[in-house]
């Protein structure tokens, strides 16, 4: 299939960027990232820089290949990482338009690579439980409901990619730190911290310039995990508990 | 350039800043009393359906509720205080957060057919806000204060409804529908909002709470639009 690619091009952090178009062969069976690689490839053989984008694991978990196609974080099919999706979606003569994503607290690094760091400090702030070493714990010790088990695991499913934030019309972030607060405070092992954790991480999710959240879902409905928006119902009712209600601590 | 900023590129602000959370919970709890004010204000104008004695004497018991324990007018001005006050706390930090949103998703995609941006009325709170306050501004010189208004006499509350709409001032009950139309929408997405950002949300409920915004959307409009479209119309 032949398809036209009009591909984000940016230098660095400072060039302004452009989109450059792109003629590309590519066949049904490969998946976004390998087309892209043909495109590189090519890139690469008549002496042109090829297209920087990430990517890592290329099965859905790490959550590194982010990019915007066609307006949408990690392509048009739901639940799906931009590694798992495949071309048979796409048809002859397609016009594909791929950028990065765009996010004041993500900035350009080159072409379609931002940096993510910003999540790296709210999980720092307090994505995190106090657990002894040592000995492993005794496996049934802590009893989890059911309700409560199933929860945490559904938030756990966030891969950090970033996505949810690429699709917000504020640029928050707000999906992926909801994931990380239900996942840690829907379980016993997370509960010491939880007041703590809320506060530090909405001050740091704060400071690292993303915007607030308008409950418009277009995070849940991008999120190629599909973690679902009461997540954020649940960051703010712990937050005003924290805060408001004065059950954050020291 | 601190640690801070440069973790958070271009957007990080240079000092520590109220948590857009702490705001949304001012939006929401403000919102909670002008949404019981307009809907004590929808029931109220309903008056009308009864008769232009009902109406008046609606508006001249509304300022001697509570007598002799509160001055005259001692309720209505309560509610006017507290009115002014949410809509100054709504509006001041719908702005600081616009601003924030703008710094936060400073470039629009250039790719076409992104449709997950949330619903028309999600997109549409901060301009149909300013429409809004716009329109509640016409509407106090109109039916407060009399000045916007062709009869204009305090206290004659139905001869100033009457002539306000009179049919050949269509375009003035054209004007209040199509604003009454913006509340609606902002009504909807907002009582959706309001709850989640209030903590009350969660999957199971998730449908429910939006099915609830609308009706209550669609009913607070309907009784608004009700009255200046009968009074253009004849009805009353
Ligand atoms: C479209 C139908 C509406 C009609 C016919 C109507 C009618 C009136 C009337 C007659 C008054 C004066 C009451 C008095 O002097 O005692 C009034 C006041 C007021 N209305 Fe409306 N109204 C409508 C819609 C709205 C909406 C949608 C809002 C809010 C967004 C609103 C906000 C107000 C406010 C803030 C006041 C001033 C209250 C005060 O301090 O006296 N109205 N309205
Ligand atoms: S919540 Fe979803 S979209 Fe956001 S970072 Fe986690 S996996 Fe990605
Ligand atoms: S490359 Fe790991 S999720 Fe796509």
């Amino acid at each position: 299939m032949k398809l036209t690619l009009k591909v984000w091009r940016q230098r660095d952090a400072i060039d302004k960027g452009r989109l450059a178009t792109y003629d590309v062969e590519a066949h049904e069976d490969m998946s976004f990232l390998e087309m892209l690689d043909v495109l590189n490839e090519e890139l690469i053989t008549s002496g042109e820089d090829p297209v920087a984008f990430d990517h890592d694991c290329r099965e859905g978990i790490c959550g590194t290949c982010s990019m915007v196609i066609d307006g949408q974080p990690h392509g048009p099919q739901r639940a799906t990482t931009t590694c798992q999706l495949h071309m048979r979606h796409y048809n002859d003569g397609d016009t594909i338009v791929i950028e990065p994503f765009r996010s004041g607290a993500f900035p350009v690094i080159k072409d379609l690579i931002v940096d993510r760091g910003a999540f790296d400090k709210v999980i720092q702030a307090g994505g995190y439980i106090s657990a002894n070493t040592g000995s492993a714990p005794e496996a049934n010790a802590n009893a989890v409901q059911k309700e409560h088990a199933d929860r945490a695991f559904a938030a756990a499913n966030c891969i950090g990619c970033g996505a949810c934030v690429a699709a917000c019309p504020n640029g928050s972030a707000s999906l992926f730190l909801g994931a990380k607060l239900t996942h840690l405070g829907e379980l016993p092992q997370g509960q010491p911290e939880r007041y703590q954790r809320v506060v530090e991480m909405v001050q740091t999710h704060e400071d690292a310039g993303f915007g607030g959240c308008t409950n418009t879902g277009a995070c849940a409905t991008a999120c190629p995990k599909e973690i679902p928006l009461d997540v954020i119902s649940q960051l703010n009712r712990d937050y005003l508990a924290a805060t408001v209600g004065g059950k954050k601590k020291g | 350039m601190s640690e801070k900023s440069r973790a958070g590129g271009a957007a990080a602000p240079r000092r520590p800043r109220t948590p857009s959370a702490l705001l949304k919970f001012v939006m929401a709890v403000s919102g909670v009393f002008l949404l019981l004010y307009v809907v004590l204000h929808m029931i109220g104008n309903l008056k009308i359906f009864f008769g232009p004695a009902a109406i008046d004497e609606y508006a001249s018991w509304l300022r001697t509720i509570l007598e002799p324990a509160l001055p005259y007018e001692g309720m209505l001005w309560i509610v006017r205080v507290v009115l002014l006050v949410s809509v100054i706390a709504h509006i001041w930090s719908a702005t600081v957060l616009t601003l924030r949103a703008r710094r936060a998703r400073p470039i629009k995609y250039a790719g076409g057919s992104y449709r997950v941006k949330g619903s028309y009325a999600a997109r549409t709170m901060r301009w149909g806000g300013v429409i809004i306050a716009l329109f509640v501004i016409y509407h106090l010189l109109d039916l407060t204060f009399g000045v916007a208004n062709p009869n204009g006499v305090h206290l004659e509350v139905y001869d100033n409804i009457a002539a306000g709409f009179a049919p050949e001032r269509w375009y003035v009950t054209l004007f209040y529908v199509l604003a009454v139309v913006a509340l609606g929408f902002h009504v909807q997405h907002g009582i959706f909002s309001g709850i989640q950002t209030l903590g009350w949300s969660s999957n199971s409920r998730e449908r429910t709470i939006k099915v609830v915004s609308t009706v209550f959307a669609v009913v607070l409009t309907l009784g608004f639009i009700s009255v200046p479209l009968a009074v253009t119309f004849g009805v009353v």
